[in-house]
């Protein structure tokens, strides 16, 4: 991909980041970079079972240890025992019961990391080990007692629509499994804690994806006024879904109230795997019914979302599986049901692509039985099919988004294939890689396709607003607002948005902290469209007030100036005025919040206007795969995405290339193994993410096509990237071992057995 | 807890006194809680995601998996002693320019590696750029735009050397 | 002072002397990954990396034999001449964790711990490897097949330092095949090594047994055959026999049906590679 650059960092420019000089050093403060003085160290004590009754905790030996300050557990929680982010379920410490392996018992704070770890090795807890609850079909059927006050099931939402009596000549159907994926950002969970001098309040650097929200529980669980606790973003290291939840916000809260002292948690890796939530592992089983023509008549699906111990966003990830059962299809007649279960697994929440990743794998695998039922092409099929602006989708809600599904098909096609393999590859181009497993013999080639549609921003009635100041003072800019950055880029667009609208090149940005209204969170692809909203907003007016202190100063009526370029112009006359020079001392300030349109819940058939808007994607795979052994490498990847507008080129690139990686991941390798309720791979040794050797060649498309709806047109693309690419890749497995697997990740014994 | 370690380390060229050290410590926690380096990043622990590459007399090495007392006597590098000045090397400039940095977190052991490559290959091949690199997990970019950045080093450094 | 740093042989091994429940480490690459994980608490440790002895390598080409110091990374393994004269060993090294473990790492720590999934481990098998051990008072030499006596246990002795190995060359083809689930820096599933001296096939297995499995009866057969004209049914015949004297488990990284059934196909590979090249 060919990245053009522009004279100026406005909007459509690749403007380079304005942290990446110190990332690139080593000077970016990331929030596990941070330090105070008299500063001490907090860890946590985690459940070693999945289900147990706490008999008793005694912290004696801990506090014997010298070096440890401080010992806390449910006893010490001054206000709500519990916190979440839709269901307030999840106990800050564990007090009778645990209910996942890795559940927070206890925590110290103390000198050093490994006094804290001594401390939390001297802490006797006697459980009463009870049997887990680790099949969600069980949670449903209602086969296992309670697990939790609120029931085993989270969430149970029916979607019927059209005539569900409908039926068609050509019948498929399937049962696909999606594994349980970790979001494994780099910079693990950490937290600095500062207490006020008074023990009044606390001030917390973290990194998260939401600080009105972690702020929200926080005070709640401290039993603090919000305004008490001021929350600052530490530079965060990844995100994917997983600092939407508390992890250790309040548990490093306390411990510093406690001690009066600044305290310091830092997840290790094997902690992190036990302290966020993960993707949740679904079984969907789907029918397609279809005219000999492959047009689809009607869809049944059955949905199991399992949650793990507590609510977090299930119910949430459930309405964005059930609703996007029908993928970027037409689909007149649907039955649908879903179920998010409460078991004794490690809890399940937020994950890029949100639920829509695990519909997208069972309704692609289903194109492709229908495209083999009907004898038409896999490509052919999904065009077929295609759902247009305008178009009812299965639930009432009328498409409104721009939708140019037919344009991400064909041009995806368009892309150029790979090369053959050639008759001697490198060693390091065989699947096996550097494991000199296989000879250019054992190969075959498969090809995949994947389409998927996603909605962007929060759904059924939540107001997901974003706020952010500008302000114009003597020629330069400052922006103020609360939106996480994550390494998304909102820290370059935001700079962008000011520069275009104001024609101003000096922009900044302050501090990312709770001193300014919410931004929503950094999810659901929707910073560009909600913050960018909210900075665009802003600045609007700011320049409606330049100009018209510039009409009034030169007597031109404000409603014709315009900014051409840097300069402020009469836009039917000839008056022309530089930005700099018009706002000479001058200081203007302004705050906007932006909100996207309402949306509604769903009724008990599973109607309503739950979404703001939508993207789509199509992606291609090329895979070689080495039949006998089961390996596969993916040889390269092209994809053709409704963007919008493009608003930062090059971060574009960066958000596919990235998302592809993971959707790739969550294809060939990637999966949290939980057996009877405890993880057996918490570590980057036996959690395997894509190395360099595994990335694939990407072919990228941009399309286009500005949304009304959206502010700047442009649509969020942080999520599309990994959702089909997964679907894409499994069915070009598929393609080249000719059997038929519907489950992810594939495994070597998938494929040769 | 025994905190008795007296000793000494050579990092960028300069000696830094140790002390009261836990035994068990590693280079990285060294680095970054008692030197004030916090440059190397520590992700995995268990050298399985190179975040925390450093120099030890030469080798790069996962800093997270040398014991900080067994190091001295040697000459440590760290992405802070790529340049004292504050300027950029020119692997440090096409990161930034190439969109190779997102969150950041795996870029300066990123760095450290592409430039020890470099240094002893002055023009990888595709396959060996990804086998240098296989040491290092990013888990935002999808190493396009870091595999475009060493590309970038490379023929800028060849049309200069010409 | 908790931590040593001895600068030759005798010093190490009078220090162990003195100090029985040291801790030996090399490239630290397994130690401390335990003492990270909060599985290790050490007291006491003796740091070998800087005895020259034990990162000396040289190749004996008169008596056919290669010694490696303990402490020689992996690295100095994978290319030049150290690869030219144990082609396998350079493959097997190639696959050790990542670059950078790569330079820290040494077959003295594969050894010390003794995993069954030591990369190396199934190359010092099949090429009959010997293991040199010192003590304050004694030296010793034992073969790799005695050395490794179980599941990350050997035979050294606590007052004993690994000081090197000994790996005999072949004057036939060697190789080395390992399955992981990703094209780099990956723990093996299922490793082979074959080696082919004096028109004898040599096979040993790593990761489907408590040790290094060598295959004695696929051995016996496969060189009952004609070995100059492998056709493709006798090598998958020997995949076949390789595959029925592994040992696998179920774990989380594979199951044993899989780990059984990669042993045969690399095996069957690796034959084909070694007698068609």
């Amino acid at each position: 991909m060919t990245i053009t650059k522009t004279h100026r960092d406005v909007l459509g420019a690749s403007a380079l980041r304005p942290d990446g000089v110190a990332k690139v050093q080593g000077d970016f403060s990331f929030s596990s970079d941070l330090h105070a003085e008299n500063m001490l160290w907090g860890a946590t004590l985690r459940s070693p079972h999945p289900y147990a009754r706490i008999i008793s905790i005694d912290l004696s030996g801990a506090w014997k240890i010298a070096g440890v300050e401080c010992v806390i557990t449910a006893d010490d929680v001054p206000g709500q025992l519990t916190y979440g982010l839709i269901s307030e379920d999840q106990p800050v410490f564990a007090k009778d019961v645990v209910r996942y392996m890795g559940e927070p018992i206890a925590a110290v704070a103390a000198d050093h990391p490994e006094t804290c770890r001594r401390a939390l090795a001297a802490i006797k807890v006697e459980y009463e080990i009870l049997e887990p609850l680790t099949d969600p079909e069980r949670a449903i059927d209602g086969s296992h007692p309670d697990i939790h006050p609120d029931g085993n099931i989270i969430r149970h939402q029916r979607i019927v629509s059209g005539d569900i009596t409908a039926t068609a000549p050509i019948v498929v159907e399937g049962t696909y499994d999606i594994g349980m994926q970790d979001q494994a950002f780099l910079g693990t969970e950490s937290a600095l804690a500062l207490p006020d001098h008074d023990g009044s309040g606390i001030e917390v650097f973290v990194a998260t994806q939401w600080l009105h929200e972690d702020r929200k529980q926080m005070a709640k669980c401290l039993g603090l006024p919000e305004e008490k606790v001021r929350l600052v973003l530490g530079g965060v290291g990844g995100a994917f879904g997983a600092r939407e939840d508390i992890s250790l916000q309040v548990h490093t809260a306390l411990l510093a109230l406690r001690t009066g002292r600044p305290v310091k948690m830092q997840y290790g890796r094997e902690e992190s795997f036990f302290g966020h939530v993960h993707r949740h592992p679904a079984q969907i089983w789907m029918r397609h019914h279809a005219t000999e023509d492959g047009r689809i008549v009607k869809i049944e699906a059955r949905m199991v979302f399992d949650g793990g111990a507590y609510s977090s966003t299930s119910s949430a990830v459930l309405i964005n599986g059930v609703t996007h059962t029908q993928g970027p299809y037409q689909c007149p007649n649907a039955v649908v049901d879903g179920y998010a279960t409460r078991t004794n697994n490690p809890p399940c929440g937020a994950m890029r692509g949100f639920g829509v990743v695990q519909a997208c794998f069972a309704h692609e695998g289903q194109m492709d039985k229908l495209a083999v039922a009907t004898g038409i092409d896999e490509v052919e099929i999904r065009l077929r099919n295609i759902i247009h602006t305008g178009d009812t989708m299965i639930t009432g809600q009328v498409l409104e988004s721009v939708a140019p599904v037919e344009r991400c098909i064909r041009e995806t096609a368009a892309l150029p294939l790979p090369a053959e393999m050639s008759s001697h590859p490198h060693e390091l181009d065989l699947p096996g890689g550097s494991g000199r497993t296989a000879d250019r013999r054992h190969i075959v080639r498969g090809i995949g396709w994947g389409v998927s549609m996603k909605n962007l921003m929060y759904s059924e009635g939540f107001d997901d607003y974003s706020t952010a100041r500008c302000t114009l003072t003597n020629g330069k800019v400052e922006l103020k607002f609360a939106t996480s950055e994550v390494g998304q880029g909102f820290v370059t667009l935001a700079p962008q948005i000011a520069r275009s609208i104001l024609g101003v090149d000096d922009v900044t940005y302050d501090t990312i902290d709770t001193q300014i209204g919410s931004a929503g969170s950094t999810s659901a692809s929707r910073q560009t469209w909600m913050s960018g909203g909210a900075v665009d907003g802003a600045c609007r007016l700011v320049r409606e007030r330049l100009f018209e202190h510039v009409g009034a100063l030169h007597g031109v009526d404000p409603l014709r100036l315009g900014i051409d370029d840097t300069d402020i112009i009469d836009t039917i006359g000839d008056f022309r005025i530089s930005v700099q020079e018009a706002c000479a001392d001058l200081s203007i300030s302004e705050t906007f919040e932006y909100h996207h349109r309402p949306t509604e819940d769903l009724d008990e058939n599973g109607q309503g206007n739950c979404h703001v808007a939508f993207a789509f994607v199509a992606h291609r795979a090329v895979v070689d795969v080495d039949i006998e052994l089961g390996l596969v490498k993916v040889v390269q990847i092209a994809t053709a995405q409704d963007v919008g507008r493009v608003l930062n080129p090059m971060s574009v690139v960066g958000q596919i290339e990235g998302g592809i990686a993971q959707g790739l991941g969550l294809a060939v390798m990637e999966e949290i193994i939980v057996k009877d309720g405890k993880v057996r791979n918490p570590s980057f040794t036996d959690y395997l993410l894509p190395t360099a050797l595994d990335a694939p060649q990407v072919l990228i498309s941009m399309i286009e096509e500005p949304d009304p709806q959206a502010p700047m047109g442009a649509k969020g693309v942080g999520e599309a990237p990994c959702i089909s690419v997964t679907p894409a890749i499994v069915a070009a497995i598929r393609n080249a071992i000719g059997k038929p697997i519907d489950r992810c990740p594939v495994r070597p014994q998938d494929i040769c057995f | 807890m025994s905190q008795h370690e007296y000793y000494s380390l050579t990092v960028n060229g300069e000696q830094h006194p140790v002390q009261d050290a836990w035994i068990g410590e590693s280079l990285l926690y060294v680095l970054r809680e008692r030197l004030g380096l916090p440059g190397s990043k520590g992700a995995c622990e268990q050298g399985e995601c190179g975040s925390c590459t450093v120099y030890i007399d030469n080798a790069a090495v996962c800093s997270c998996l040398v014991m900080a007392a067994t190091a001295v006597g040697s000459q440590i590098a760290t992405v802070e002693g790529l340049n004292t000045d504050g300027s950029l090397t020119d692997v440090q400039q096409a990161f930034v320019t190439e969109g190779a940095v997102q969150c950041g977190f795996c870029t300066p052991g990123l760095v450290m590696a592409v430039h020890h490559l470099l240094d002893h290959n002055d023009s990888p091949n595709e396959q060996e750029v990804k086998e240098a690199l296989s040491g290092n997990i990013c888990r935002c970019t999808g190493y396009g735009r870091i595999f475009a950045a060493v590309e970038s080093v490379i023929s800028v450094r060849k049309s200069s050397a010409s | 002072m908790p931590v040593f740093i001895p600068s030759s042989l005798s010093e190490a091994t009078s220090l162990l002397a003195e100090h029985p429940t040291a801790h030996l480490i090399t490239g630290g690459t397994d130690f401390m990954v335990e003492v990270n994980f909060n599985h290790r608490h050490p007291e006491t440790v003796i740091s070998l990396r800087k005895i020259p002895d034990m990162q000396l390598w040289n190749i004996d080409k008169a008596s056919g034999v290669v010694f490696i110091g303990a402490s020689v990374p992996y690295a100095t393994m994978e290319q030049g001449e150290l690869a030219d004269a144990l082609p396998a060993l350079a493959e097997a090294a190639r696959t050790v964790g990542s670059p950078q473990i790569r330079a820290a790492g040494s077959i003295g720590g594969n050894l010390g711990t003794c995993s069954p999934a030591g990369d190396s481990l199934p190359v010092l098998a099949a090429l009959n490897a010997s293991v040199h051990l010192r003590s304050s008072d004694a030296e010793r030499t034992l073969p790799f097949s005695e050395f490794m006596i179980g599941p990350k246990r050997n035979a050294k002795k606590p007052d004993e330092v690994i000081t090197g190995v000994s790996i005999p060359m072949t004057n036939g083809w060697q190789g080395y095949a390992k399955v992981g689930v990703r094209n780099a820096m990956v723990i093996s599933v299922a490793s082979v090594c074959l080696a082919i001296h004096d028109k004898t096939v040599r096979v040993a297995l790593g990761s489907v047994g408590p040790t290094i499995i060598r295959c004695s009866d696929a051995e016996s057969w496969i060189n009952s055959q004609d070995i100059t004209a492998i056709d493709d049914s006798v090598a998958v015949e020997f995949g076949n026999r390789v595959s029925q004297e592994s040992r696998p488990i179920d774990d989380h990284r594979s199951t044993a049906e899989y780990r059984r059934h990669a042993v045969g196909v690399l095996a069957t590979r690796l034959l084909q590679r070694g007698t068609n090249a």
